[in-house]
Formats: C-alpha cells, sequence, structure tokens
C-alpha cells in the first residue's frame, strides 16, 4: 500500500518528522517495506526562463539559449524544438545528474560553443515519455525556484506492507487513525477531497462528515448520522436492487446526469502518479482515489450503456462479462455480479465490466456504492484468480457503515470534477454492521500479552483506535475492524501501540535438575545413520521431494503428484531418494568430480505413508590410481553391501541374522542387487549395482552402486536399561578349520556357510565362505569353521565327530569334500 | 702360563676378526667345540696335581669365560649389523603419498536440526515430526486459515492431483506450507504441558533467487498456564544466544498478524556490519547496525487451542517458526539458498560438518 506524506497528513494533523512517521508505523504493525522521494533526485534542477534564442552558428538542429534560472543568464546548447524565447522550463545545472540516465552535467562545448547546463525534457527527469522537447511550464512559475518543490514532486512516497487483517489501512485514513492512536498526531475531520490538498495552510471548504461511529440500527443512512451532507439531488435514485443478499447485501447507488467526463486535475492525477497509477478519466481516477484514500472501492456505470435497472444477482452458469483488464471471464453460479436486463456489467466487488465503463463521451452516470460478502468475493476471486485493489478490500471486509458516506464523497467529487445534476439516493438492502461486542479484563494486557499497561491507558488506545469502551470494559469495536473477535485481539491492540517490544523477556519455568532426554527412537536411529554414513565417507545431500514423473518410473512410480508443479522436473512425489541422487551425482560428473559418494535421509511418498528412508549412490572411482594399488578401481555390489551392513549395524539391526534374497527390483541389475531381510518378509535394504537403462537416463555410466535403507523396517532395540548381560571371555582359544567344498551350480555361498554353522550348534561359533572359485566347471568354495571349546579343549575324537557333521550338513546342500 | 695367554690373545683376536657368522661360529667351534682347544684345556684339568689345578684352574676357566663373552658380543655385533644393513635395504620414499582418508559430511540444514534440538532439549523441548503431506484441515483451517482467508492466497501451495472433500482430515490434499500442523497434531495427541519443536521440509510454489520450492522450517510450541508473550521473548533470546553463541544478541518484537497467533509479531535480530557481510550480534538501531527478520511468533491463538480440544481459557501458550536453511546462512555464512539442494561434492564438502561434530552443550552446539 502506496502513499505519500502529504496524502497522510490530509488525514492526520502531526508534527513528526518523516522519519518518527517511518519507524512509527513499524512499531505498530504497519511495516514499512520502502519510502523514497521523487523530489531527491530533482533537488539540483531549478526552473529557468529562456531569455533569448539563436541558431547554433554550427549546427542546424541547435540552437544557442541565454537562460535565466535566478541568477543571471546563462549560455546553454539546446536541440529541443520547442526551446524559444520566453519559455519557461526546467534546467539542469553543471553538477546536477539526470535521472534518466545518471549521467552528471558539466560545463562542455557543443560544437565549439560553450554550454552550461541542460533545459530538460519529461523524459530525462523521468516524469513522462515525452522527449519531443523541453519541459513548458506554466509562464508564471518562479524563475530560479526549485522545481520539485514548486512542483509538488518533494512528497516522499511511503510504501507500507499490510497484513491481510487490517483492511481498514489499506486506505490512508486508516493509516493516519492508527498513527494517531500511537501518539503522532490526530485525526483530522473526514473532508471531501479537492484541490486544497496537499497544502499544509489550506482550510478546509467542505462540508465535514463524522466518521462512522458505532452506529444506531440505520446509522449508515444519511438521515441518522450527524454532519453528513450528501448531496441528493432531484428525483429518483438509480433503479438497484438485491437479488442476492449473501453475496451482495447491500447496493447503494446516485446518479449524476450532464457530466463531462475529462482528464483529471492535476491534484488528483499527481496523487494517483505518485503511487503509480495511470490517470485514465476523472470518473475512474475519483473511483481509484478513493479506494486508496479511504479503502473504499466504487464502481460507476456509463448510464446510457445500461439498459433497465442494475440488480446485485448471482451469475448464471457460463455467462461471461469482458473485465476492464480486457479479460473475458466465464462465471458460475456461485459468483455475484452486477448485471442490467442484458448484460452482466460487474464481476460484483473484483472489477467492472469494460461494456458499460465510463468514456469521454459519457453523460450520465451511476455511482454504485455496495458492500460485498467477503467470502463470497474470495472465493470468486480464487475461481477466476482475478485480483484487484477492490478484490483485496472487499475480500478483507470493507467498514459496513461507510456505505453513504462513501456514496456523499464520491458524489460531490464527480459534480466537483465532471459537473452535472445529482439524482436522489438509492438503497437497496442493508449493510450487514456486525456490532458485536467483548468482555474484557484489562488484566489480559499482563497475563496474555506480557506487558501490564494501566487500565486508564488501555481505555484511552482503545478509544482512539475507535473503540467504544464502557465503565464495566464491555469493548465495542469500530465498524471498520471487522478482524477484531475477542479478548486475545483486544490485547494485541493495547499491546501493540503501547510498543510491543516492551515486553519484557520471563524465563520460561524449567524443571529442576538435568534436562530429560527428549529424542525418540527414530529420531535417535536417524542420526547415528547419518553420522555413521558421514563416518564412512559419504556426503550428505537433500535433494528436492518432488522429481519428474519419467525418473520415477523405474522405481515404481509416484503415488502423489502435485496438481500445480513449478515445472515437469519438479512433479511427482519421489517414491525412491535414489532418481534425486542420481541426478546430483550426474551434476558432479559434469563438473568433473571422480568419486561420488553421496547419502540422503529423507521420505519415500508411498500411497500409505511417509516413509523415513537413506539412500546413498557410489559412483565413478571407489579408489584413485595410486602408486601402491595401481590402476583406478570402479564400485562393484559389494562396495554397497559393504555399506548397507555397516549403516544396518549402527542401526542397531541384528546383522548376523540378515538374509540376503534377490529381488531389488526393475530398477537394479539383475544379477548384481539383493534385498536384505529380517526373515523373508521384513526386508531392511536394498542393495547392488543398479540398472544401467536406469543410470543412462541420468547420463550416467553403468556401474553406479546404491542402497536403500528402509528405517523404519529396522527394528527397535529393546531396552533394557543401560546394564549387559554378564561376560567372561572363553578361557580357552578357538579352533581353526578349514574345509573345500564342490558344490553344485547355482548353490548360494550364504547357503552352504548357513548349512555348515548349523553343523553343531553348540561348538561351531561362526562359518565364513573365504575362498570360491570355478575351474573346469566345477565350483569350488572354502569355508572356515570356527569352534570354541568350553569347560575343556577338544579331543581329536570331537574334532572328528564335528568335521564329519560339518561334511554332512554340506552333502545335503550337495555339496562334497574336494578331494 | 704363557700357553694360554697367547691362546685367549690368538682366539680374541679371531673372534672380533670374524667377518660373518659362520665364521664366527668356526672360531667358537675351534675354541669351544668337542675337539676345541679351550675344551681340551678343561679337559687336561682333570690330569693335573691340586697344586698345579690352583694355579692353573682359574686361568683355564677366566679363558673359557673371556672366549665365550667375546664370541656372544661379537655375535650381538655382526646380528645387528645384519638388520641395520636389511632395514637400509628396506627403505622407501617417505614423501610418497598415503591414499586419502574417507571423509564424509553432515549438510548443513542436518547440522542446524541437531544443533536446535540440543539447544531446545536443555530447554525441556521435545522433537516432534508430522507428514509432510498434509491434509487442508491441518494446514490451514485447524490454524485459523478458513478456505476464504486471504492468507491462504499468500502460502503459494501446492496441492496434490485428486478428488479432495475439504474438510478430510485424513487424505493428503497439499504439500505443508509451513511446519505449523506440527502444533495441531502435538496437541491432537498430547495433553498439555507440551513444549516441542518441529523442523522438517516445507513447500511453496516460489523459486527465485532468494526462494526454492522445497525449504526448511522449524516451529515452537508452548502450551501450558500462564504463559505470556514474556516467555515468548525469553525463549527467542535464549535460543537464539544459545545458537549463535553470542550474549550481544538484541531482538526487536514488530507487531504482526499470523491467523494462528494473536497477539502475534516478528522478530528482528541485530546486525552488524563486518566487511560488508550483515553479523548476527549487537547492532540493531546503531551505525553500521540494522535490524534482519528471523523469525515469526505470537500466543497461540485461542480459537486454535479450541480446534484442538483444549479450553482455551484454561490452557494458552505461545508459538513460533523460523527458516532453518536461513538460520545456517546467517550462522555459517552461505549465501545461496540454491546451493543447498543442489549436492555439489565440493560445496558440501565445504560447507559440511564432520561426523564427529555432534552438538553438544558442554562443546558449544556450534562447529568452526
Amino acid at each position: 500500500m502506496k502513499f505519500t506524506l502529504s496524502w497522510l497528513k490530509d488525514h492526520l494533523s502531526t508534527e513528526a518528522s518523516l522519519d518518527e512517521i517511518l519507524v512509527g508505523l513499524t512499531r505498530i504493525g504497519l511495516e514499512v517495506e520502502g519510502v523514497e522521494n521523487p523530489g531527491e533526485k530533482l533537488a539540483a534542477f531549478r526552473i529557468a526562463k529562456v531569455l533569448t534564442a539563436e541558431r547554433h552558428p554550427q549546427a542546424d538542429k541547435l540552437q544557442v539559449l541565454s537562460v535565466d534560472a535566478g541568477d543571471g543568464p546563462l549560455q546553454v546548447v539546446c536541440g529541443a524544438p520547442n526551446a524559444r524565447a520566453g519559455l519557461v522550463g526546467v534546467f539542469g545545472m553543471p553538477g546536477a545528474t539526470v535521472p534518466a540516465n545518471g549521467m552528471v552535467l558539466k560545463v562542455a562545448a557543443i560544437r565549439g560553443v560553450e554550454s552550461n547546463g541542460m533545459m530538460c525534457s519529461t523524459r530525462e527527469l523521468e516524469l513522462g515519455d515525452d522527449h519531443d522537447g523541453i519541459i513548458e511550464l506554466a509562464a508564471d512559475a518562479p524563475v530560479g525556484a526549485a522545481f520539485a518543490e514548486w512542483a509538488g514532486l518533494n512528497d516522499p512516497v511511503i510504501d507500507v506492507s499490510i497484513t491481510p487483517n487490517r483492511q481498514d489501512c489499506m486506505g490512508v485514513r486508516g493509516i493516519a487513525r492508527d498513527l494517531a492512536a500511537a501518539g503522532l498526531g490526530t485525526l483530522k475531520p473526514l473532508t471531501v477531497p479537492g484541490p486544497h490538498l496537499g497544502t499544509d495552510n489550506s482550510t478546509s471548504v467542505r462540508p465535514e462528515l463524522v466518521e462512522g461511529r458505532v452506529p444506531d440500527a440505520r446509522a449508515s443512512t444519511a438521515s441518522a448520522r450527524t454532519g453528513i451532507e450528501a448531496t441528493e439531488g432531484t428525483g429518483p435514485g438509480p433503479d438497484v436492487r438485491t437479488d442476492d443478499p449473501a453475496g451482495c447485501p447491500a447496493f447503494f447507488a446516485q446518479g449524476v446526469n450532464g457530466v463531462s467526463n475529462g482528464a483529471s486535475p492535476e491534484w488528483l492525477a499527481k496523487r494517483l502518479r505518485a503511487i503509480g497509477q495511470k490517470p485514465i478519466s476523472a470518473l475512474v481516477d475519483i473511483t481509484n482515489y478513493i479506494t486508496v484514500d479511504l479503502g473504499r472501492p466504487l464502481h460507476v456505470y456509463d448510464k446510457a450503456k445500461l439498459s433497465g435497472g442494475l440488480v446485485a444477482r448471482k451469475a448464471k452458469a457460463g455467462e461471461t462479462v469482458l473485465a476492464l483488464n480486457g479479460k473475458t471471464y466465464t462465471l458460475d453460479e456461485t459468483m455475484t455480479v452486477i448485471a442490467d436486463d442484458a448484460h452482466v456489467h460487474d464481476i460484483g466487488g473484483i472489477m467492472g465490466g469494460e461494456e458499460s465503463g465510463v468514456s469521454d463521451t459519457t453523460t450520465d452516470v451511476v455511482i454504485e456504492c455496495a458492500y460485498f460478502d467477503p467470502e463470497h468475493i474470495a472465493r470468486t476471486g480464487q475461481k477466476l484468480m482475478l485480483t484487484s485493489d477492490a478484490r483485496q478490500r472487499f475480500e478483507r471486509g470493507v467498514d459496513p457503515a461507510f456505505l453513504d458516506d462513501g456514496l456523499a464523497i464520491a458524489t460531490r467529487l464527480v459534480l466537483d470534477l465532471c459537473g452535472g445534476q445529482p439524482t436522489g439516493i438509492s438503497r437497496a438492502g442493508e449493510p450487514p454492521l456486525g456490532t458485536r461486542s467483548y468482555a474484557y479484563d484489562p488484566a489480559r494486557a499482563e497475563t496474555l500479552g506480557g506487558l501490564a499497561v494501566a487500565p486508564e491507558r488501555q481505555r484511552a488506545i482503545l478509544t482512539s483506535l475507535g473503540f467504544t469502551v464502557s465503565d464495566d470494559w464491555q469493548v465495542t469495536p469500530p465498524t471498520w475492524r471487522r478482524d477484531i473477535d475477542g479478548a486475545a485481539d483486544l490485547v494485541e491492540e493495547v499491546i501493540r501501540i503501547e510498543g510491543i517490544d516492551n515486553v519484557p523477556s520471563v524465563p520460561l519455568p524449567r524443571a529442576p535438575g538435568v534436562a530429560a532426554p527428549t529424542a525418540t527412537p527414530e529420531q535417535k536411529l536417524e542420526r547415528r545413520v547419518r553420522r555413521a554414513a558421514a563416518a564412512r565417507g559419504l556426503d550428505e545431500a537433500v535433494t528436492w521431494s518432488f522429481i519428474s514423473e519419467a525418473e520415477a518410473a523405474p522405481f515404481g512410480g509416484g503415488a502423489f503428484t502435485l496438481a500445480n508443479p513449478i515445472s515437469e522436473d519438479l512433479k511427482v512425489m519421489r517414491p525412491s531418494l535414489l532418481p534425486g541422487l542420481l541426478s546430483a551425482a550426474a551434476r558432479n560428473v559434469r563438473r568433473g568430480a571422480g568419486t561420488i559418494r553421496l547419502f540422503e535421509i529423507g521420505r519415500r511418498y508411498l500411497a500409505d505413508k511417509e516413509r523415513p528412508t537413506l539412500s546413498l549412490v557410489l559412483a565413478g572411482d571407489r579408489r584413485a590410481r595410486h602408486w601402491q594399488t595401481g590402476k583406478a578401481q570402479a564400485f562393484d555390489a559389494f562396495d554397497a553391501k559393504t555399506e548397507a551392513l555397516a549403516l544396518l549395524a549402527a542401526a542397531g539391526a541384528p546383522v548376523d541374522n540378515l538374509q540376503v534374497f534377490g529381488e531389488a527390483g526393475d530398477a537394479w541389475h539383475p544379477g548384481q542387487s539383493g534385498t536384505l531381510r529380517l526373515g523373508p518378509k521384513t526386508v531392511l535394504a536394498a542393495f547392488g549395482i543398479l540398472h544401467p537403462n536406469v543410470t543412462r537416463a541420468f547420463d550416467l555410466d553403468a556401474g553406479v552402486a546404491a542402497v536403500e535403507l528402509y528405517l523404519e523396517a529396522i527394528p527397535a532395540k529393546r531396552s533394557a536399561g543401560f546394564m549387559r548381560p554378564a561376560y567372561t571371555p572363553p578361557a580357552l582359544q578357538a579352533v581353526r578349520r578349514d574345509f573345500a567344498f564342490l558344490v553344485p551350480e547355482g548353490l548360494a555361498a550364504d547357503a552352504l556357510a548357513r548349512a555348515v554353522k548349523g553343523a553343531d550348534k553348540a561348538a561351531i561359533v561362526s562359518a565364513r565362505v573365504f575362498d570360491v572359485f570355478t575351474k573346469d566347471g566345477e565350483t569350488s568354495m572354502a569355508v572356515e569353521v570356527v569352534l570354541q571349546p568350553g569347560e575343556k579343549a577338544f579331543v581329536e575324537a570331537e574334532l572328528k565327530a564335528i568335521a564329519d557333521k560339518v561334511v554332512a550338513a554340506a552333502a545335503k546342500l550337495g555339496a562334497s569334500l574336494r578331494g | 702360563m704363557t700357553e694360554i695367554d697367547d691362546l685367549k690373545t690368538h682366539l680374541l683376536t679371531a673372534i672380533e676378526a670374524a667377518a660373518g657368522l659362520e665364521a664366527l661360529d668356526a672360531v667358537r667351534v675351534d675354541a669351544l667345540g668337542k675337539q676345541g682347544r679351550v675344551t681340551a684345556l678343561l679337559k687336561s684339568m682333570g690330569g693335573l696335581s691340586p697344586e698345579e689345578r690352583q694355579v692353573q684352574g682359574p686361568a683355564i676357566h677366566g679363558l673359557r669365560e673371556a672366549v665365550t663373552g667375546a664370541i656372544a658380543s661379537r655375535k650381538a655385533a655382526l646380528e645387528a649389523a645384519a638388520l641395520e644393513a636389511k632395514l637400509a635395504a628396506e627403505r622407501i620414499d617417505m614423501t610418497l603419498p598415503a591414499e586419502v582418508p574417507l571423509a564424509g559430511t553432515i549438510h548443513p540444514v542436518s547440522q542446524v536440526m541437531d544443533e536446535l534440538a540440543e539447544i531446545f532439549a536443555d530447554l525441556g523441548f521435545a522433537v516432534a515430526t508430522g507428514p509432510e503431506m498434509e491434509t487442508d484441515w491441518h494446514n490451514f483451517t485447524a490454524l485459523n486459515i478458513p478456505e476464504t482467508h486471504p492468507a491462504r492466497a499468500m502460502h503459494d501451495t501446492f496441492y496434490l492431483d485428486g478428488d479432495h472433500v475439504p474438510e478430510d482430515r485424513e487424505r493428503p490434499r497439499l504439500l505443508r506450507t509451513h511446519t505449523s500442523p506440527v502444533q495441531i497434531r502435538t496437541m491432537l495427541a498430547n495433553k498439555p504441558p507440551i513444549r516441542i519443536i518441529a523442523p522438517g521440509r516445507t513447500y511453496r510454489s516460489d523459486s527465485d533467487a532468494t526462494h526454492t520450492p522445497m525449504f526448511h522450517q522449524v516451529e515452537g510450541l508452548v502450551i501450558d498456564k500462564g504463559i505470556t508473550m514474556g516467555h515468548l521473548k525469553w525463549t527467542l533470546e535464549t535460543f537464539l544466544k544459545a545458537f549463535f553463541e553470542r550474549d550481544d544478541i538484541v531482538l526487536r518484537l514488530r507487531p504482526s498478524y499470523f491467523p494462528f497467533t494473536e497477539p502475534s509479531a516478528e522478530v528482528d535480530v541485530g546486525y552488524t556490519l563486518q566487511k560488508g557481510k550483515r553479523v548476527i550480534g549487537g547492532g540493531g538501531d546503531v551505525e553500521n547496525g540494522g535490524w534482519m527478520e528471523v523469525l515469526g511468533s505470537g500466543m497461540v491463538h485461542p480459537k486454535v487451542i479450541a480446534a484442538c480440544g483444549l479450553d482455551p481459557d484454561e490452557w494458552q501458550g505461545f508459538a513460533f517458526g523460523c527458516g532453518i536453511d536461513r538460520l545456517a546462512m546467517l550462522k555459517y555464512g552461505m549465501d545461496d539458498l540454491r546451493a543447498f539442494f543442489d549436492g555439489d561434492i565440493r560445496w558440501l564438502k565445504h560447507y559440511g560438518f564432520s561426523a564427529l561434530d555432534v552438538p553438544t552443550l558442554s562443546g558449544g552446539v556450534g562447529a568452526a
């Protein structure tokens, strides 16, 4: 929300400096986003009169001027066709910086003639687009005076961020009211805007309006208000009604006949330009001005383009309207519109229609001042994806008690600027005043807000903001504060004006002693595997939770798709963390990385649940070439298996009990991948080499190793306190025996080792395949068996018996002892 | 006598002259072997008279001891020389490179989350989590943001495909736009008093130099009896002092608006300009200083407390929310948010943390 300092001062009588006002605005919750004084960059430019103009001796298109900028004649070379003796314009002295191009003016010879500055065009001063000639001011403009000051450009533009609850501050007057409550001046009585504005010493010649206090039953009608002077004309008011009391509870209107709609006067156009709006015509500008000045949107119809009366009604499904932004909108039956007998002329409270808009030839107008229901406006605006200054205000809830005032001010301005004769005023429906009051305990400022504020001070603050406070602290918010809903809101009003920054710190009470642990087992597990992975040389990445459909496909596709993704690449909620890591790996390869070990801990988004997962990819060289080990080595599936087991061990999984199964899935190399399971169903991890088709899709060479660890599948360690089971290392040394078997084709090493280990559960503590080779079509596997004697050492006969059991167990799998 | 002395001189010379272990052994055999000369002398003592033995005995034994000792020390010397020669032959250029040790890294976002957990554990806050794909009800409605609320438009929400019922509390409909729905889930699942922080991923359809469609937030929530904005302010001060490990943290509260808190405040923290960079600490309204917005906060709105089935007349408290990526940037000096999610190993190795940098209160939660 932009406004100028002088605009603010239309409503606020204050001695405060600009800085004090800026600090004050932010302090009370109206955050200043920026302030800019367009006059500052024009400070070095003065009003000057061209005394004489003669042809430049060396150039046809140039003239040599004698210019008086207040200090006597200066010689200036000028190329503007309109430069002539007697012209009063804007002059830049040597040393001034031209706003449009940053050029610093200096005394220079132009084609041999000295020039002492420049007569400026509007474009050079960034005041407009005109560059056909130099600026021509009124002949009586004071020569030598600072141009910006004289032109009223020395008026800082303040940009304030208005939070969605403060509709009242979407008008300059509401901001002034807040500042007055904060002690930065007093709120002036409301007047009809006019050319007197912006001049501090002006006295109001307009009848004063009294603000909409807490109204009585029909207080918003002219008759019930005090001091208001609606310009009620003769004859009936416009033919308006509302058939949609939910969407448009109140539709007030007044006509003005015989207007002439031209350009706005300078005072009005200047204000609009200052805040970045383009003046269009007096009638349009009046509504835009009142929208910003008072937060009250209005609409003006060209009566000649209407057929019959205006009605607020629900749109018919499929009905269309060409809006003022040049776009056609298709409406549905939830949307409130203003229509005549033939057409829709207004998307109620959001944007007017092109067809009945006013133009230069408009003579008779209907001014609409309605109340639209905020929820209806919000829904319609969301559906149509159409935003406007009017929507922003209506959906936050305009002052329902300000319809008559808004209409009166608009009519008066139309009469002032465009002439004409007013008609009577029509009032259809009733605005919902929503009067409510709250019992308030002033102690709440301290017990909730943390700031002790004397009750009488609280009363003064609330009153200055327009609240009514009864003797027994029943507080009634003003009609323009639809956001207030309960005691907590009143506390906020009090402490934000008193100064929320003054709230003193109070230590949060804490339990005595050392803080108890707060992390859950899941959190502790995640921390352990994260740090274990980093300790094993993996770099943690964080990648997007959404990936492309193509990336998701080999991993089973995504169960959830975004309806409004920012791009096709970030569209599907990932079913695996691997695509994100592969993308990152590919980026690293492109940047010349030799070894990539990346991991991520995050969620997979499956149809039933979000599942915490650790994934890692190993790409490039496992080992760089080295003088000791020779050529670089690539990662293989067993690197993935090592990482999987190491991380599972760090997570506390019973790694000795895990079994390797195949079926890691389509994304993996069919012969070099597997899953680690606890029992046949609980899959703790998938590991191996990824399918070359998958890695190729990411522009990676084949041979990328990867792991996915399904963290929630890892059984929680049963906690039995800190005490460990009793243990004394065995007194007798373990015995090692090696067995070499010829095994049938396809026998898994793990199966052989398990069978061997199970051959004598009391004596055999481990069995490990330590060698495997195939020769002449026969596969040989060597198993190291560790035997642990108990109380007594094994005797030869016992060892023989165990060996026999081992051989027998292997034989069940078709393995025979190699001769 | 001279015979023995001569023999001694001869043998000791021969021992000293032995160039290798084999030569030394030959001398030993010549002197002490079964047929050796010293052995012969020892054997000859049996035929001596007691008087002769008294004279010759010590001389012969002295000879044996001298020879034995000389052989032993010569042997040790020869062995030492041999080992030395062997080791000398084993010399390698020790300036050759060793294999580079594997050193992985913890992502700054994870590190900062661990830091936050540590700081807040000391204040009695647990870490809570919730789903990232949320229902409309948890993300908005329960937080006092009804469907037509203008604040919804400011959230740039990602919606999920499919038909949805707006008030459905089970099936996710959107990606959470903030971590605040964890407040709701926590209040629904737990009885007060409640003290939690909820760090995690959040999403908004926004992408430019300073915004990414995915980012990280941490939410804080305290629900108890008699909690005021004074407690909120102290908690934030304590948190920021512990996080930045500076005592000169200055806060400025500004009134603001969040539908789920009332009163609401945005929290600025003072910074000082050092070599053109904003450094948290000191600063504020002084020369070379300024304010930076870091947090949104407020007292939990009575409607939110009621939506979670608690009596707002009995329970009140505060909530705050803060960007984790931004906290990391302010503390550790990264200046490009997008790099957080790129996975460039050069960046990760530069800005990441060692596995051993576990934040602890005793060691200071930050990792230099």
